[in-house]
């Protein structure tokens, strides 16, 4: 069969920028059946296949690819479900470029692009929620025991799936009013529907997970009495509380975590005021400090509700930026601009106390650090960026209330919980963890993998195969 | 789950006592916790305080004054409603223990949020007096309730009852006057209130106050950082550091002018409610 291979990636049909920038309707707008089966015939189904050790969550990528090519999407998508209980939320918000794409073949030939795999995923599982039922997985017989999930983020939702699998009883119980975790509350709309987390969700509640919302484990149930109802435990509490640098002017009016400006908007639809109830108020000129995802989402969020000129101050320079590449582009393509190589010090207010402005250290860049990025170092040099509203983007760190409320639960250095990473296994019998709150801020896709890993070795301990705490 | 309105009663003009059907609230509730409530789909989440807590009966009671959109909404509802969303208790507990004479001021709806920490710290074997404060008799909340404690000594700002006066005039009184040492004092009401109840204290020599405060939150869980306040020099969130923190150290101003972030966005929402909301004369 001699099909000329296209060196780039199949094209995928995006909102124009003018047009989006005043809405929340989804960026990127998916392939067509033609354009997926188009992009799969890129794939030469090697038999090393690369890209599936490239996966966190070990996808049999070439399968399900191979049954595009052959237009059987609801083969493709049964073979994803073997591996990934969220398809349509991973095929969005991944990070191919550094998974499963870094490692394709086809990316190898000089002049080629990886196989669109993101992409295809979320093509079929698009595909399945408009065309029929979502097909069930075989779920084992009830196992007679229960599990306790603490958290309905990432890798709560997963481990909780899987575990409802194999036949336990899981209870999720989730602080928020809605399940999702980071995907409801911090992903913005236009890039992560809410309407597919969801379905994501409903398909969860339909393998037999029970959710349990408005419980803030350690507070509305005590700790104690989750060791003593439940066989075992998994924690998924992520990352979630703000990180502010914390200098002169953070309690100004008009300074925000990404946190809270995001999740006014996503989780409580602030850009629906008065519709809704939650109020935000938006800046004239906003400037977002920080340069990762949560700094891109924000600063495209803010351009959306209203905002005149949005900047992205960061201390480095594009080279050591944390953010997606296609996050940048999306945010450069919107006219978001970057102001590189400056470090706030100071944020300065008027007489009111509302904030007027930063006052920047000018940098430059010196030495790698550990992770082998140009350290930031000062000129000496100060510039004053005119903002009325800044949004601080500069990480998050662990969520205290369980851990406040579980002294016992080993932690590490950094504040998060010690578990070990192939397992999730504490330090406590019977309780495992995984995601942001055992590795600190990562992607949704490892979370999942760790959620994964979890359920197997819950499995293992519950069966009596297995027991660390022995 | 929705969490059902299982009496509701009121007080004076905009205030109203409810009790809320939430048996782990009621069972985990401490003295000093607070809830946050979503109404509806469309609600915004706002911190509410307890003022008491009926385990036997999975339920607790709460005093709500009405002052925006929400509270309004929230006062307008009868028995038999529901509430969407109740999460709870949040916050550290209050530090009860048996400091000898304790001094509880209370003003407008925070004389509720006083109740379940003066029944704590009169089981615990303190010697209590309290001041209530309000505009005028009718706002004066919970009177009975705290005589069973010790002492009582009412303002009004217009002297329908009680001396006449605010909250810091009773203090001077039980001080200068009566001669009262305090070991310890706890102020709960308006920012405003507990603001000059802690520079009172301060001048009077009482060795701490605790006060109880209610900047905006969002989720409540430490999760968002709006909540936060400046306490002796820290940046500290209410929701998870707090809600009660040293008075002598809270950076009074900058909680006044972050309570306004959103003020005219508050009177907006609150304008279009009114237009629809009809005659509410009665709440």
């Amino acid at each position: 069969m001699a099909v000329k291979r296209q060196p780039n990636k199949t094209p995928i049909s995006e909102q124009d920028p003018k047009v989006r920038i005043h809405n929340f309707n989804e960026v990127a707008l998916g392939y067509t059946p033609e354009e997926a089966m188009q992009e799969a015939q890129r794939c030469i189904t090697c038999p090393t296949k690369p890209c599936v050790s490239g996966c966190p969550v070990h996808i049999d990528i070439p399968t399900f690819i191979k049954h595009i090519k052959e237009g059987d999407f609801q083969g493709a998508i049964d073979t994803i479900k073997l591996y990934n209980n969220l398809p349509a939320v991973c095929g969005r918000v991944c990070p191919q470029e550094n998974q499963c794409e870094a490692q394709c073949v086809v990316a190898k030939i000089p002049g080629f692009e990886p196989v669109a795999i993101g992409r295809l995923e979320r093509f079929v599982a698009d595909w399945e929620a408009e065309h029929g039922e979502l097909k069930l997985p075989e779920i084992k017989e009830k196992k007679g025991k229960k599990v306790a999930v603490v958290g309905a983020g990432p890798s709560g939702l997963t481990a909780a799936a899987d575990l409802a699998k194999l036949g336990y009883d899981v209870t999720i119980f989730e602080a928020f009013h809605k399940a999702g975790g980071v995907l409801v509350y911090g992903i913005p709309e236009f890039r992560l529907p809410k309407k597919i987390v969801e379905r994501e969700v409903e398909y969860i509640k339909r393998l037999g997970v029970k959710i349990e919302t408005n419980v803030v484990v350690g507070k509305t149930i005590p700790v104690d009495e989750i060791l003593k109802e439940y066989d075992a435990i998994f924690i998924g509490v992520g990352a979630g509380a703000p990180k502010f640098i914390g200098i002169p002017g953070t309690n100004l009016n008009g300074v925000y975590s990404a946190s809270e400006f995001l999740t006014r908007v996503n989780l409580m639809k602030a850009y629906k005021f008065p519709e809704y109830d939650t109020p935000i108020t938006i800046g004239k000129k906003v400037a977002v400090v920080g340069a990762g995802n949560t700094a891109m989402d924000a600063a495209r969020t803010a351009l959306r509700v209203g905002a005149e000129k949005v900047m992205i101050v960061y201390r480095r320079t594009e080279k050591e930026m944390p953010a997606r590449l296609e996050e940048y582009h999306h945010a450069v393509e919107e006219g978001i601009e970057f102001h590189w190589l400056r470090q706030p010090v100071e944020y300065v207010g008027d007489e009111n106390g509302h904030v007027i402005g930063i006052k920047c250290a000018v940098m430059e860049l010196g030495e790698p650090d550990a992770d082998g990025r140009r350290r930031p170092k000062p000129t000496g040099e100060y510039e004053f960026i005119e903002a009325d509203m800044i949004i601080e983007a500069i990480g998050q760190q662990a969520q205290r209330i369980l851990l406040d409320e579980f002294p016992q639960l080993k932690r590490n250095k950094k504040g998060y919980i010690e578990a070990d990473l192939e397992t999730g296994a504490t330090s406590v019998k019977g309780v495992f963890a995984g995601g942001d709150i055992v590795t600190g801020a990562a992607t949704v896709i490892e979370a999942m993998g760790a959620g994964k890993k979890a359920a197997k070795a819950i499995d293992r301990y519950l069966s009596g195969e297995w027991n660390p705490w022995e | 789950m929705p969490h059902k309105i299982l009496k509701k009663q009121k007080l004076a003009h905009l205030v109203h006592d409810f009790v809320i059907e939430a048996p782990r609230i009621a069972e985990h509730a401490k003295p000093g916790h607070f809830i946050v409530i979503r109404l509806h789909e469309k609600g915004e989440r706002i911190p509410l305080t307890i003022a008491d807590t009926y385990p036997e009966e999975g339920a607790f009671r709460m005093i709500v004054r009405a002052v925006g959109k929400t509270t309004y909404e929230l006062c307008a509802m009868k028995e038999g409603d529901e509430i969407l969303d109740v999460v709870g208790p949040l916050g550290k507990p209050s530090e009860i223990e048996n400091y000898g004479k304790v001094l509880l001021i209370g003003g407008g709806v925070g004389i509720a949020t006083l109740h379940p920490i003066a029944k704590a710290l009169k089981e615990a074997g303190n010697e209590i007096t309290t001041v209530l404060g309000g505009r005028s008799a009718e706002y004066v909340i919970m009177q009975e309730e705290f005589k069973k404690f010790g002492d009582i000594v009412i303002t009004t700002d217009d002297g329908s009852l009680g001396m006449k006066g605010v909250v810091t005039d009773a203090m001077e009184y039980l001080v200068k006057e009566k001669g009262i040492n305090f070991d310890i004092a706890w102020a709960v009401g308006p920012t405003i209130m507990m603001k000059f109840a802690a520079l009172k204290g301060k001048e009077l020599g009482i060795p701490k106050m605790w006060v109880s405060l209610n900047p905006i939150m969002v989720d409540g869980t430490g999760m968002c950082g709006a909540c936060r306040v400046s306490v002796g020099g820290e940046i500290k969130f209410a929701c998870v550091d707090g809600p009660e923190f040293d008075g002598y150290q809270v950076e009074w101003d900058e909680l006044i002018r972050r309570l306004k972030q959103y003020r005219e966005k508050e009177e907006e929402a609150f304008k279009k409610f009114l237009e629809k909301a009809g005659d509410l004369s009665w709440l």
